[in-house]
């Protein structure tokens, strides 16, 4: 598992190697169903370093398989091992929650590109921990705040029976006012939505919100358009993402999701992200590449300032965020998860390729709900 | 080249205390921690091969049990931590971060649920059994994951791991150590259970169930003992791993992880002593190893798998000493 | 809770255990004729889906993406038997499972590797997209009802294959008694391929009609091999009569728990909880009914033989 990529391939080809000053351990989820998210977290955080030109910086990439315990395997190894300066790369709350509170507790840094559970930006905070994504509650509460605003006086809800599934609901009957045609809680890993696409036909709601994601949210889109249901419907960035739109096809076209990333951003950092991405990989930049970019950007911005080794130092210049980030400006909160504006996108179809476009804002400046449970 | 079987077992024990001790040598702890997993997952297994080696009977559930043991470390540290009493209705109990407690109850748990299980499926045979016990697996699966107490699919974080009285349990090899006399004393109890007369009516039932019964035991009544008693150990080998990792989680009940325990049997022999230790051995440095060349490493995983099934008979174990295992 | 909603929740848990059907006869039918428990069917369905999507995205048709799927499934479980399985009929069967299960990792990542690892499309063919209007007002996705035309066909084509035709008399006499068979001057070997990739034909195509309104993703096929399982467990091992049943019965069971009973628990408990709580038992629902079947007859409704 072990694979060490050198910042730059002129370092790595250099017969007098430079030493590597600062090193940085990625767990993220390579190989398997969920593959493709870690796969863009990972690339998009190493375009960045490679942009940088910085050959001081060393990164040990290693796959978790979305195995909690192969994570927390691999954490012990990068820390007792490797040493690490700084981790970051996990994408499931639920590893995040395994690996995260044992790392920074051992002094290291931890830097979230994408999982952003409750307990971490709450009562389980800690000064060593920064989330760059957001705290998983954010875009569902962005989606109620869309729906708000739409004018829907009556949602249907439904999302797997997990944790993640029932803070969505959470979030999003947070911000929401009108009232509630049902609820629903699918099993996890469920494939089809028949039973409760019947249901929300029978429901009179004039909305639907759904989180499902990956494979069951393409699953439920497809079978929701065959449906011939035509309620509007509503729900967060990851059902919508760009690795998956390809995937959903004309079920997903005119659909509005919330994300506090879109590629047609405009902003300076984000079109040279774009389009930087795009010649490297081939592909469009996901949701999740933006989200690897950004974090790796954090870092590269407070290194500049400080060395991992002088923590306090370190830790402000993180917390100072001085650096130009793809969603625009970007700040920390007290409790290091970011306040940020969150968009509302509408899915397009541009020539043969799906990807999302900015119809408005759905919050802005928002901060999460647990800020005020965090003490640091 | 034909080794003695006891010697083979003794080089196997050797090298697995060696190289946590080359690790601690050159200050290398993860592979200490490789080692303990190691561990861990042989006990696991050894528990399994009583019913599967020795019973003849196919576990595809044995994950419910290994889970079992995760959360009854995990629910005990867990209101050990948090200062509040675990309320079952009828009596309060307060939690604990004590191994030894943890261990009792897990086994305890786990003893309790394989006998209701092993009451109710043993008048199954062959592929039903299988299924069968997959099945019990799964819903305990499902009911973890939607378990929000206890953090559902989320799992559980136990941020310091529990203590044994007299040692740092955070110190790798002293960790390992644990883990390590654990396996050692169940091995020894295993092998005594296998000589027993016990042991011996077992195997007799697997080859034929009639002829036990015609001495006038009851086969299915050996078979609930072994399933109670495997389940125990797996239980146990649950509530190490689970403190391995300071964390709990549904994947514990997993088909895939029954599916593992099955394949480090296999690996190592059906139905031997040390198949499991073996079996465990060769299947974390697998993990290891291939990981590191690409990231379709689960291609060459099965490949190797394939080869044991098809051209390893009896294991590497009946490799290397040109024995055939016992047929399931 | 209306009557339509009712009828169209029947409906829906049929058309569940339709497809699942397709997948539960391969199954049952190769465990029927060779004694063989095949874990890597499940990575069957997924070769069905993924055939059927790479050629429905190349020539834009759906029908040429359902043959490329049953030739593709079909081909590689012929593929499969010769290489591998046709080496483990003796063995016992902790090595059948070990095998296919090795199959099913070689499989799952070989198909990451041709493919990649985000998900495929493949959509449903337009003349059946869209809503039918039932008698009594029922709306109902036409695809749907096809699917259950198609599963229905399809058992009753196997039905015909085995009671009325040469090779169906074979299959049969390989269930009761395969030396027999072989003494009879039957090419035992060649009609162990041909089932073999009859199976695999089946969940080839259940894996593209499903995955046309589901997502074609690396690991689909393992979920609904568990289903599978459950569903020739509950019917007896062996028996397409049984898989037939019990199919049915885990469709209807897993569609009308996950409906009705967040909808009971609410009776006596409030409604977030009850949701919470009514899912979570629903979810247990099929191994709850399989465990009941097995204890109520060990060897499964229609099944003869462990």
């Amino acid at each position: 598992m072990k694979k060490l990529v050198l910042a730059t391939a002129a370092a790595a080809l250099c017969a007098t190697t430079v030493m590597a000053d600062v090193k940085v351990g990625m767990i993220t989820t390579l190989s398997g169903g969920g593959a493709g998210l870690g796969i863009d977290v990972r690339d998009g955080f190493m375009l960045a370093i490679n942009q940088s030109g910085r050959d001081d910086i060393e990164v040990v990439i290693e796959d978790d398989q979305r195995k909690p315990d192969i994570a927390v395997q691999l954490s012990d190894r990068m820390i007792q091992s490797e040493r690490v300066d700084v981790m970051t790369g996990i994408i499931w709350s639920n590893l995040a929650m395994a690996v995260v509170p044992a790392a920074v507790n051992q002094n290291v840094f931890y830097l979230s590109p994408n999982a952003g559970p409750s307990t971490l930006a709450g009562k389980g905070c800690h000064r060593n921990y920064f989330n760059v994504a957001w705290q998983n509650d954010n875009l569902h509460e962005a989606a109620g705040a869309y729906a708000n605003g739409a004018g829907y006086k009556n949602s249907f809800i439904l999302a797997p029976n997990y944790p993640a599934g029932q803070d969505a609901l959470t979030g999003y009957k947070r911000f929401y006012q009108g009232a509630l045609a049902g609820e629903v809680f699918t099993k996890l890993g469920q494939t089809d939505y028949a039973a409760e696409i019947a249901q929300i036909r029978a429901s009179g709601a004039d909305s639907v919100f759904f989180f499902l994601p990956g494979g069951m949210g393409i699953s439920f889109l497809k079978q929701y358009a065959g449906s011939g249901v035509d309620i509007p419907v509503v729900g967060p960035a990851f059902s919508f993402d760009q690795g998956i739109l390809q995937a959903v096809g004309d079920a997903a076209l005119g659909v509005v999701n919330t994300s506090q990333w879109s590629k047609d951003l405009d902003n300076a950092a984000n079109q040279a992200f774009v389009a930087s991405f795009q010649e490297a990989y081939g592909r469009l930049p996901s949701l999740y590449a933006s989200q690897g970019f950004d974090t790796a950007n954090l870092l590269i911005s407070a290194l500049e300032t400080a060395e991992p080794a002088d923590a306090d130092a370190f830790r402000d210049a993180l917390r100072a965020a001085k650096f130009a980030s793809t969603r625009g400006d970007f700040a920390f909160g007290p409790n290091h998860h970011p306040v940020q504006t969150i968009y509302a996108r509408e899915v397009v179809k541009e020539g043969d390729i799906f990807t999302n476009k900015i119809i408005g804002v759905a919050l802005e400046n928002h901060a999460d709900a647990y800020a005020a449970d965090c003490k640091m | 080249m034909r080794m003695n079987e006891t010697w083979v077992n003794a080089l196997v024990l050797l090298g697995l205390v060696a190289v946590p001790g080359w690790a601690l040598m050159v200050d290398e702890p993860f592979t200490i921690t490789l080692a303990t997993r190691a561990a861990i997952l042989a006990l696991a297994a050894v528990g399994l091969n009583i019913v599967l080696g020795i019973g003849g009977l196919v576990s595809f559930g044995h994950a419910l049990f290994f889970g079992l043991g995760g959360y009854a470390m995990g629910i005990l540290a867990f209101h050990a931590q948090t200062y509040s009493a675990l309320d079952l209705g009828f009596i309060q109990i307060e939690g604990s971060t004590s191994m030894p407690v943890i261990w009792l109850v897990a086994m305890g748990v786990s003893a309790l649920v394989a006998a209701v299980i092993g009451i109710l499926t043993l008048r199954t045979s062959g592929v039903y059994f299988i299924m069968i016990t997959l099945a019990f697996a799964q819903m305990f699966y499902y009911f973890a994951i939607s378990w929000a107490q206890y953090g559902g699919e989320d799992g559980l974080s136990i941020y310091v791991r529990n203590g044994f009285p007299g040692l740092n349990t955070l110190a790798p090899i002293q960790f390992f150590g644990i883990c390590f006399v654990v396996l050692c004393l169940v091995l020894l109890l295993n092998a005594r259970v296998q000589a027993s007369p016990f042991g011996l009516a077992l195997n007799a039932a697997r080859q034929s169930a009639t002829r036990v019964e015609a001495v006038g035991l009851d086969p299915i009544k050996l078979r609930l003992v072994a399933f109670v008693l495997s389940g125990a150990i797996t239980g146990l080998a649950g509530a190490l791993f689970a403190d391995l990792n300071r964390f709990v989680s549904p994947s514990m009940f997993s088909w895939t992880l029954s599916g593992e325990l099955i394949v480090l049997i296999i690996i190592g022999g059906v139905g031997r002593l040390m198949g499991p230790v073996i079996g465990a051995c060769i299947f974390v440095g697998l993990e290891h190893f291939l990981g590191g060349l690409t990231d379709f490493w689960h291609i060459y995983l099965g490949a190797i798998l394939l080869c044991i099934v098809l051209f390893g008979r009896g294991g590497v174990i009946g490799l290397l000493t040109g024995k055939e295992g016992a047929h399931v | 809770m209306s009557l339509i909603l009712i009828i169209e929740q029947i409906l829906n848990g049929l058309q569940f255990g339709v497809m699942l059907f397709l997948m539960a006869a391969g199954l049952t039918l190769i465990f029927g004729v060779m004694g063989l428990i095949n874990l890597a069917h499940g990575s069957l369905y997924m070769v069905g889906a993924f055939a059927a999507a790479a050629v429905a995205g190349l020539t834009g048709s759906f029908l040429l993406g359902l043959i490329a799927a049953l030739a593709a499934a079909a081909l590689a479980g012929a593929l499969i038997e010769m290489v591998v399985i046709r080496r483990l009929y003796r063995a016992a069967h902790l090595d059948q499972v070990l095998a296919t299960f090795a199959l099913i990792l070689i499989f799952s990542e070989g198909t990451r590797w041709v493919f990649g690892s985000f998900p495929l499309f493949l959509d449903i063919p337009a003349a059946l997209s869209g809503p039918v209007t039932l008698p009594g007002g029922i709306e109902y996705p036409l695809y749907r009802l096809a699917l259950i035309g198609i599963g229905l066909g399809v058992g009753l084509g196997l039905w015909l294959l085995i009671e009325r035709t040469r090779i169906g008399i074979q299959i049969r006499a390989g269930e009761n008694d395969r030396e027999m068979i072989a003494a009879l001057g039957v090419d035992i070997s060649r009609l162990y391929t041909v089932v073999f990739a009859l199976g695999a034909a089946l969940a080839g195509l259940a894996g593209a009609l499903v995955g046309a309104i589901q997502s074609v993703q690396v690991g689909m096929g393992e979920p609904v091999l568990i289903l599978a399982f459950v569903v020739i467990v509950i019917g007896g091992i062996g028996s397409i009569r049984g898989a037939f049943i019990g199919a049915l019965l885990v469709g209807l069971t897993d569609t009308l728990g996950g409906v009705f009973l967040p909808e009971l628990f609410k009776l006596f408990m409030d409604g977030g909880a009850a949701q919470k709580s009514g899912s979570a038992l629903a979810s247990m629902g099929i191994y709850l009914l399989m465990g009941a079947v097995l204890i109520w007859r060990p060897t499964g409704l229609f099944g003869a033989r462990a």
